[in-house]
């Protein structure tokens, strides 16, 4: 029989397997690790072939990993522009239940596509481990090279950094919970028909944006916890047990007030589709695993919702920064650069308020040139940096950035890191349309006394609990005719579109009984209704 | 080193999307029905067969959510600021508020959008077509299938299947291929052994010099001996085989004689359900003959051959003698589709209403002159009272079983007029 390994010597085997492994270190680098190969040209032809995707891949590891860019395992794919239409059809997901909505995406990408009104994206990545990224056949092979840095390493670091996605997505079981949610609706249209599993999704689609969870649940509390918090009652009953109180008289029962004064829930919740699932009286269990699936996926992108500048802004960075750096040792070509570098242009491109095409701030612009900046402020502060980010000017990037993708969505992000130099870059102005007046005021400028107003109103601008109408379950009347009613919180007394009403027959489809609607504004005061009888059973 | 991955998923699951497609399409029925029973009205029946634009309402597609309406305190921040400094007041822009400010999903708001427009493919729109006309499912598959194929020799190619191999072309192949590489060294051989000879001679006579060459020249004797020894006596591009193509089985030719009664009393609704009766025949007859040609008679009293424009879409008016339609086409018949040369298909549309003396001279017409020459005659008439000649024309049924009339107020009626037609084609390709 084999002796065992003595347990002293398990312990002092565990750092040097460490050791041979420097992919992930624990704090990150202060500066990128110096070049520890010699580099060779890459060869440069227009067309890919998979040995040189190969070579080119493992440049921008080696060169990824210097930086300490910790990301999943990567996987490329190589697809057809009909496979690259196919996944944005279905929310960019490899695999997806079957929706009409689905087909009409695909049918508009199609034809928009094949009249040449737009290009398709260069790359779809997928938080997922291992992290999987599309590259489309079309590409040239210098276009393959900024995928693979932009989406392989910007985005797939991200996903495995930022505090959003780690809280909210698992990205080892999507593809698993996706196979099985595609599964079980395909079940349950054979079981149930076609049209009612339609028209169930329809409803659960409506409130897909009122379907997550914007804080942690408490945990389920364990059975031991059970126990010991009834201990800790019990004990505390028994204290309260004395006969002396019993000979006063009791107290008149205080009248349990109007029945309609409590209120189910007893606060408002705003999680609707978790609320429908949990308490509509009439749903069939397979349409509460349903609206639990369409739940999931909807939290499933809630992050990335939330970080669209920081995400888009961190990946073209990185592809930025990897090519510079592969360029700088000698790795490219003079003609990759140029060809890279006119997309990357194209990319990070605004246009100004009042442009042709001018659509609010590009994301990639806008999120690129802040993490740009910051590299600015750590390298080479001005007296204005130092004053405004005395904790990070002067100190090294690499950490600073890697703070700025872990910590922040882009709400927050905004609020902590646009810097002054970057407002007059972009010349940005404020404007306030209060539809009191009659004209519309700019409230603030690339100023000095303008510099907070601004920062703040565009890290307003990007939180989505202001962009999206705030919505909760307000009440449900159990004593009567079951009726739920939601409340609308105006936020500057903006109003709620009309449409509201059918999103609302949605809602009453999923409740199964009647539904309202109040709109309140700041003072609490309902100034709209809608309602939506029971639909017919 | 971490295993990286590079997959190649070019060749598989295209299409994934595709069952998405049909959820849209089924969802949208009614509107792309509507689509197609508009395309069917306005296009000829010989093109037919090809996709068509179906629009839909913006309005009907939107999936709702709850979002904000305009109005309100908001605040946005622009990029681009050239000459403003805070406090300006600016007039509002028309069109609600300045550009949203990255607003995702303002678009299904508003009017004067466009309709969602896209494409019907060939296959998708005559499924709907037949849906309409309540076709069934082999009637469908027949008429959509693309018709079967023979294959014909079509000469001899360089490549083919060992069975096809032709012995005598490539034998005769080979032979000439060894003429031709040989020849220059044959010739050669032939000059040299020659010399040899000449060489041998010279030796036994005892010429030195000859002696001395004779080595040489009985090498390179055997040297090119060797090489034509090497020519192989059958090689792959000798090769021949027979080649074989594939032509669709119609080969014959037919005539459709489309008739229909352009009285005043039959409107736009019977014209178009007359229209779906000529298209379905038309549709079978291109199934089976490689050459159609359509005769457009249209008659009120007296009978005219117009084209298809004309047709479906001039209107006359007055009483009705159907006869004068059935004599033109037996004129027309005669003059330029020989039987003997021409499958005759004759199609009769009409509201049933007809000079009452005329009736019974139609019938004796179909009898003795055309459904003789006839291949099959269907008649529908597209209105519901019966008058004297569905009256005749029940007679003249009963005898002649290539003659078939049906009432059809709706398009799903059409099809039975023609199911004796399908049905024996049926009958004949399970033989």
């Amino acid at each position: 029989m084999p002796t065992p390994p003595s347990t002293d010597a398990a312990p002092a085997a565990l750092p040097a397997v460490a050791a041979v492994v420097p992919a992930a270190p624990e704090r990150p680098l202060t500066g990128p690790l110096p070049l520890t190969r010699t580099p060779h040209r890459l060869p440069a032809p227009s067309d890919w072939t998979f040995e040189l995707i190969e070579q080119y891949h493992d440049v921008i590891r080696h060169t990824a990993q210097r930086y300490g860019l910790d990301t999943y395992p990567n996987q490329l794919e190589i697809i057809t522009a009909e496979q690259m239409m196919d996944a944005y059809a279905s929310v960019g997901m490899p695999v997806n239940y079957r929706h009409w909505s689905y087909g009409k995406e695909f049918i508009s990408t199609e034809k928009n596509y094949k009249r040449g009104a737009m290009g398709l994206a260069y790359e779809i990545v997928i938080n997922s481990n291992p992290c999987i990224s599309y590259l489309m056949e079309e590409n040239t092979m210098p276009m393959q090279a900024l995928v693979i840095a932009h989406a392989a390493y910007g985005h797939n670091s991200f996903f495995k950094g930022n505090y959003l996605f780690r809280m909210w997505t698992d990205a080892s079981s999507i593809i698993d919970y996706l196979v099985y949610a595609k599964n079980y609706v395909a079940e349950c249209e054979e079981r149930h028909g076609l049209d009612v599993v339609e028209e169930f999704l329809d409803s659960c689609h409506a409130l897909q944006n009122h379907g997550v969870d914007r804080y942690r649940r408490p945990a389920r509390k364990t059975l031991a916890q059970e126990l010991s918090a009834r201990k800790d009652r019990e004990a505390y009953a028994q204290q309260q047990v004395n006969d002396l109180w019993r000979t006063l008289p009791r107290q008149a029962e205080r009248a349990e007030g109007p029945a309609e004064a409590r209120r189910f829930p007893d606060e408002p919740q705003e999680n609707l589709l978790y609320f429908i699932e949990k308490n509509a009286p009439l749903l069939e269990p397979w349409q509460r695993e349903i609206v639990r699936i369409v739940r999931k996926v909807a939290q499933y992108f809630y992050p990335q919702r939330q970080t669209q500048v920081m995400n888009e802004g961190w990946a073209t960075f990185w592809h930025h920064r990897l090519l510079n750096q592969m360029y700088d040792d000698g790795y490219l070509a003079d003609g990759v650069m140029i060809e890279w570098l006119k997309s990357h242009t194209n990319v990070v491109y605004q246009p100004k308020v009042g442009d042709r095409g001018y659509s609010g701030f590009n994301p990639y612009a806008l999120g690129f040139a802040i993490y740009t900046d910051l590299k600015r402020i750590c390298e080479a502060p001005t007296d204005e940096d130092r004053a405004w980010f005395p904790d990070i000017a002067g100190t090294p990037w690499v950490p600073a950035l890697d703070h700025a993708m872990r910590n922040y969505k882009d709400e927050s992000f905004i609020g902590q890191y646009l810097s002054p130099k970057l407002m007059r870059e972009f010349r940005m102005f404020a404007i306030l349309d209060d539809d009191k007046q009659s004209e519309i005021e700019v409230s603030a400028i690339h100023d000095d006394s303008g510099y907070r107003r601004v920062r703040e109103a565009l890290s307003r601008q990007y939180d989505l609990g202001s962009r999206e109408p705030n919505i909760q379950v307000w009440n449900v009347n159990l004593r009567g005719d079951r009726s739920l009613t939601l409340r609308h919180f105006q936020h500057n007394d903006r109003p709620l579109d009309d449409s509201a009403n059918e999103v609302l027959k949605h809602v009453a489809r999923l409740w199964g009984f009647g539904v309202h609607l109040e709109s309140a504004n700041g003072k609490g005061d309902v100034t709209k209704r809608w309602t939506v009888p029971a639909p017919a059973h | 080193m971490a295993l990286q991955s590079i997959i190649d998923r070019r060749l598989a699951g295209k299409n994934k999307s595709i069952g998405n497609r049909e959820r849209f399409m089924r969802r949208y029925k009614d509107q792309i029905r509507e689509a197609v029973r508009r395309a069917v009205d306005g296009r000829g029946i010989r093109d037919l067969e090809r996709g068509e634009e179906v629009r839909i309402p913006k309005k009907d597609l939107s999936e709702p959510v709850f979002h904000h309406a305009s109005g309100g305190v908001r605040e946005a921040v622009h990029p681009g600021n050239q000459e403003y400094i805070q406090g300006d007041r600016i007039k509002r822009p028309p069109g609600g508020q300045g550009g949203g400010s990255g607003k995702g999903q303002a678009s299904d708001q508003g009017e004067g959008e466009d309709d969602f427009s896209f494409a019907l493919s060939k296959e998708e729109f005559m499924q709907v077509f037949f849906e309409d006309l309540a076709l069934p499912h082999l009637v469908r598959t027949q008429l959509a299938e693309t018709p079967e194929f023979k294959t014909h020799r079509a000469g001899y190619s360089s490549d083919g299947t060992p069975n096809n191999l032709h012995v005598v072309r490539s034998l005769r192949g080979a032979i000439g291929r060894r003429l031709a590489i040989g020849s220059g060294s044959r010739r050669e051989l032939a000059e040299l052994e020659a010399e040899l000879a000449i060489a041998q001679a010279a030796a036994e006579a005892g010429d030195a010099a000859a002696k001395q060459a004779l080595p040489m020249l009985t090498e390179r004797v055997t040297a090119l001996r060797e090489r034509l020894s090497r020519i192989p006596y059958l090689d792959p591009i000798d090769l021949r085989f027979r080649s074989r193509v594939k032509v669709p089985v119609p080969t014959s030719k037919a005539v459709m004689f489309c008739l229909m009664d352009v009285s005043g009393s039959m409107d736009e609704g019977r014209k178009e359900l007359s229209k779906r009766f000529f298209i379905l025949l038309y549709l079978f007859l291109t199934r089976h003959y490689e050459k159609i040609e359509i005769v457009f008679i249209r008659h009120h009293t007296q009978a005219q051959e117009v084209d298809e424009e004309n047709f479906f879409h001039a209107r006359e008016t007055g009483g009705t003698v159907v006869s004068s339609a059935l004599v033109l086409m037996d004129e027309i018949i005669r003059a330029r589709y020989s039987p003997s040369e021409w499958n005759i298909y004759g199609a009769q549309a009409s509201d049933g209403d007809n000079w009452h003396h005329d009736s019974g001279r139609c019938r004796e017409i179909l009898a003795q002159q055309i459904l003789p020459m006839c291949r099959y005659f269907a008649y529908v008439q597209v209105a519901e009272e019966e008058q004297n000649l569905w009256e005749e024309y029940t007679q003249l049924a009963q005898g002649q079983p290539h003659f078939a009339m049906r009432k059809a107020t709706a398009a799903d009626q059409i099809y039975p007029v023609f199911r004796d037609l399908f049905k024996k084609e049926g009958a004949a390709q399970a033989a």
